[in-house]
């Protein structure tokens, strides 16, 4: 039965639809993208064709026109692929990258950027973060100069996945000389564009499937029609871009503790050990107990914040602390599951010791967990 | 903007009860928390402004409303500051007249759930004993038919409402077995020869509610008080459980939301090292970490209220959000009280009291322990 009031047949079917890709097109193939660091560009396409990418976006853009919650769903069945980091990447394309352009975007950077992007033909990436500068987004150093009709852009920015393989960057620069929010702005820069490099492909504990790189930018010439919406306006641009990329990280890790949760579960029920299976024992079978019971919480939680959201609310404080209180319950789950596991846990040979790693990154990405309470605190006006 | 759940009727409500309970109940608190019991004059008012017969058909003297309009009864409730002032009115409400109101016949309506909803009469349900309180089938109080009666014998404790209840709802054995197919449930007027109440408990918490032993010997029911059929008492006791466990959450939530308040309200106003508290980071992101809690246990707790009142099974939802709202409140008393530092320890400050009543939430309704066994049934853990 659909998961009322939030979700319909039809969502339940897009569910199944995706849940079948997912186990044919994907999961078959993690073992080996996770091993190459990075998984192959024609993903993109496949999905793109498939519709995958576009969901939530009007036909008019190339889009399937659906509702908000189906790119919740889509994140959630992602997330039982048995790994963190092709759900990012494809995150990164369809809920990171493209809503400012869709958003803020006119007619021909759509046409350019936006509807490539959503058949899977271009690889998004978003670019915000510097070595200096991760959540303090007013710091940054990137600078872009306004030479005639033209932008020039010098920096550096990293952690960026889809970096090495990314066709447009949505690059976060600084526009003014003058410190604070005002003078940020958003650019949409190709990767072909003379003076644009990737710096080195990062190595991380886990989300080893997404590339992650450095970009480096070194005199690169932006035409104006490149900048994305208003001169100035790039903070608070990238302030509402979160927003969605928080809600989006809460769905991913309600799916990554679904996946989570059914191995432990699963396990449990099979191992044998002291003459039964270890779910007999009391203190397993309340611990899985406490494990879906954080899960289901953070799931209304979310659906809840998502409702609003949807709606064209923006509940900052709520989606918040749906973003860290759905990461927190993915990482803690995953810790738990993989001791259900014992020694098989700490192996590779099974799958949770990789969801333990991947479901790490969410607690620090999209803002960490520390940021997520400030803002928290600001909101509540303490 | 509030919940989706509640519509513009309940937000008018709220406010309407609000203003009541910080008129009329508020300031009396102290002293029925030092007189360890509310005035029967509070039931009769309660009555007089309808709020105890929300959910309760017109036709008895209620109001014909919805369970979401007694949700926001049952959390501004909790935040009157004394766990034993919504206790005493939650037991009489939620938990003791409900089971006449789903299982009665005519004739009880009209004499015991017409006069509970006016105030008139006092009610409480008496399940735990000595010898069971979660594990409902080890009771041992009996009812012996005889005739046109029934004949009580036994005892009761933990009663909410024992001592002042002018009937009890008593479940009691009308036969050895089979289990869970032997129980039924009895109204007991408490004048009547043989029912008597021991003192009244004393606790550490929940201090304005009075909570008692009861002793049957003997007692005569007459057989028109069975409630609804004989031997079927256990599966009314479990079916209730669903709307107690709800109304503890609700509770738990409204407890949060009031504590926070105090605690942020205080770490404003005191000032340590030349600055409020409240600039403080680590206190900061503590307060922000109680107020996540009590998010996470409102929306599972809306969820349980949602498919209640759609009429469907919730007993997956509110055990959930029984045991995590009451945890919750545990965690979140806690700190608020520990944002207080030495005057949080202090009766002056009513933090204490918040910690103190927080305590038995997790107990109470079946402990955490239980509702985690419920669950690992409900989830397949344990087949």
């Amino acid at each position: 039965m659909p998961y009322e009031p939030y979700l319909t047949e039809e969502h339940d079917q897009l569910r199944a639809t995706i849940q079948k890709f997912v186990e044919k097109e994907i999961s078959p193939y993690v073992d080996e993208w996770e091993a190459a660091g990075e998984f192959p560009r024609n993903l993109f396409e496949r999905m793109g064709e498939l519709g995958f990418l576009g969901f939530h976006y009007p036909e008019s853009v190339g889009g399937q026109g659906g509702d908000y919650f189906t790119k919740l769903v889509l994140a959630e069945e992602l997330n039982k692929c048995g790994c963190g980091g092709v759900p990012m990447a494809i995150a990164v394309q369809t809920d990171m990258a493209t809503p400012p352009i869709y958003k803020f975007g006119n007619a021909d950077q759509h046409e350019r950027f936006l509807t490539p992007a959503i058949r899977g033909e271009k690889i998004a990436a978003i670019g915000i973060t510097e070595t200096n500068n991760g959540s303090d987004v007013q710091g940054i150093q990137t600078r872009a100069r306004r030479d005639g009709d033209e932008w020039v852009i010098n920096g550096t920015k990293t952690f960026i996945t889809n970096g090495t393989k990314a066709d447009f960057v949505i690059l976060v620069t600084r526009t003014s000389d003058e410190p604070g929010a005002d003078g940020i702005s958003l650019f949409l820069v190709d990767t072909d564009t003379p003076g644009f490099s990737v710096g080195k492909k990062l190595d991380k504990v886990g989300m080893r499937s997404s590339d992650t790189a450095e970009l480096i930018f070194d005199q690169v010439r932006v035409p104006n029609e490149n900048l994305l919406g208003e001169e100035g306006k790039g903070f608070y641009q990238i302030m509402w871009q979160l927003q969605g990329e928080r809600m989006i990280g809460a769905a991913g890790a309600i799916g990554g503790a679904d996946f989570a949760y059914e191995q432990a579960l699963n396990y449990a029920r099979n191992r044998i050990a002291f003459e039964q299976p270890i779910s007999r024992f009391q203190v397993i079978s309340h611990l899985l107990a406490e494990m879906k019971t954080e899960m289901e919480v953070c799931r209304e939680l979310t659906y809840a914040t998502a409702y609003r959201f949807s709606k064209g609310e923006v509940p900052a404080k709520e989606i918040s602390m749906t973003k860290l209180s759905a990461v927190q319950m993915a990482h803690w789950v995953a810790d738990r599951a993989l001791q259900i596991h014992g020694g098989h846990g700490y192996m590779a040979e099974y799958p949770i010791e990789r969801n333990w790693r991947d479901s790490r990154l969410p607690r620090i990405g999209g803002g960490t967990d520390e940021i997520m309470k400030e803002i928290i605190a600001k909101q509540m006006e303490i | 903007m509030a919940h989706w759940i509640f519509q513009d009727e309940h937000h008018m409500f709220r406010k309407a009860v609000r203003k009541f309970i910080e008129k009329e109940i508020i300031p009396n608190v102290e002293k029925w928390e030092r007189e360890e019991e509310v005035p029967r004059s509070l039931y009769e008012r309660m009555g007089e402004l309808g709020y105890l017969g929300i959910k309760f058909p017109e036709k008895y003297g209620g109001s014909d409303s919805d369970i979401i309009t007694e949700a926001v009864l049952i959390e501004e409730m909790a935040k009157c500051g004394s766990g034993g002032v919504a206790a005493a009115i939650g037991a009489h409400t939620g938990i003791a007249m409900t089971n006449i109101w789903k299982y009665g016949s005519e004739e009880q309506k009209q004499n015991y759930l017409v006069p509970g909803i006016k105030g008139e009469k006092i009610s409480a349900l008496a399940i735990t004993e000595p010898s069971g309180g979660s594990d409902v089938s080890a009771i041992k109080t009996t009812a012996k038919k005889s005739g046109s009666h029934y004949i009580l014998n036994g005892s009761k404790t933990f009663i909410t409402n024992g001592v002042n209840a002018d009937y009890v709802i008593v479940a009691a054995k009308t036969r050895e077995e089979p289990v869970h197919r032997n129980i039924s449930l009895f109204i007991v007027e408490t004048d009547w020869e043989g029912f008597s109440a021991g003192k009244k408990l004393k606790k550490l918490g929940w201090h304005a509610s009075d909570t008692g032993e009861l002793f049957f010997d003997e007692v005569k029911v007459p057989e028109e008080n069975l409630i609804g059929r004989e031997h079927e008492g256990f599966l009314y006791i479990m079916e209730n459980f669903q709307f107690e466990r709800l109304s503890m959450a609700l509770g738990c939530v409204g407890l949060g939301e009031l504590a926070i308040e105090t605690a942020k309200k205080y770490s404003q106003e005191r000032i340590q090292f030349n600055r409020p508290l409240s600039k403080f980071q680590v206190l900061r992101h503590k307060m922000v970490d109680m107020a996540v809690d009590l998010e996470k246990a409102r929306n599972i707790t809306y969820r349980a209220l949602y498919l209640y009142n759609k009429g469907e099974d919730v007993v997956t939802e509110a055990t959930m959000a029984k045991v995590y709202a009451t945890e919750m409140i545990r965690r979140v008393t806690d700190q608020a009280l520990q944002i207080h530092g030495g005057n949080g320890y202090m009766m002056e400050y009513d933090v204490q009291r918040f910690w103190r009543d927080a305590r038995i939430q997790s107990i109470g309704g079946g402990t955490t322990q239980i509702m985690n066994e419920i669950l690992t049934k409900r989830l397949g853990i344990i087949s």
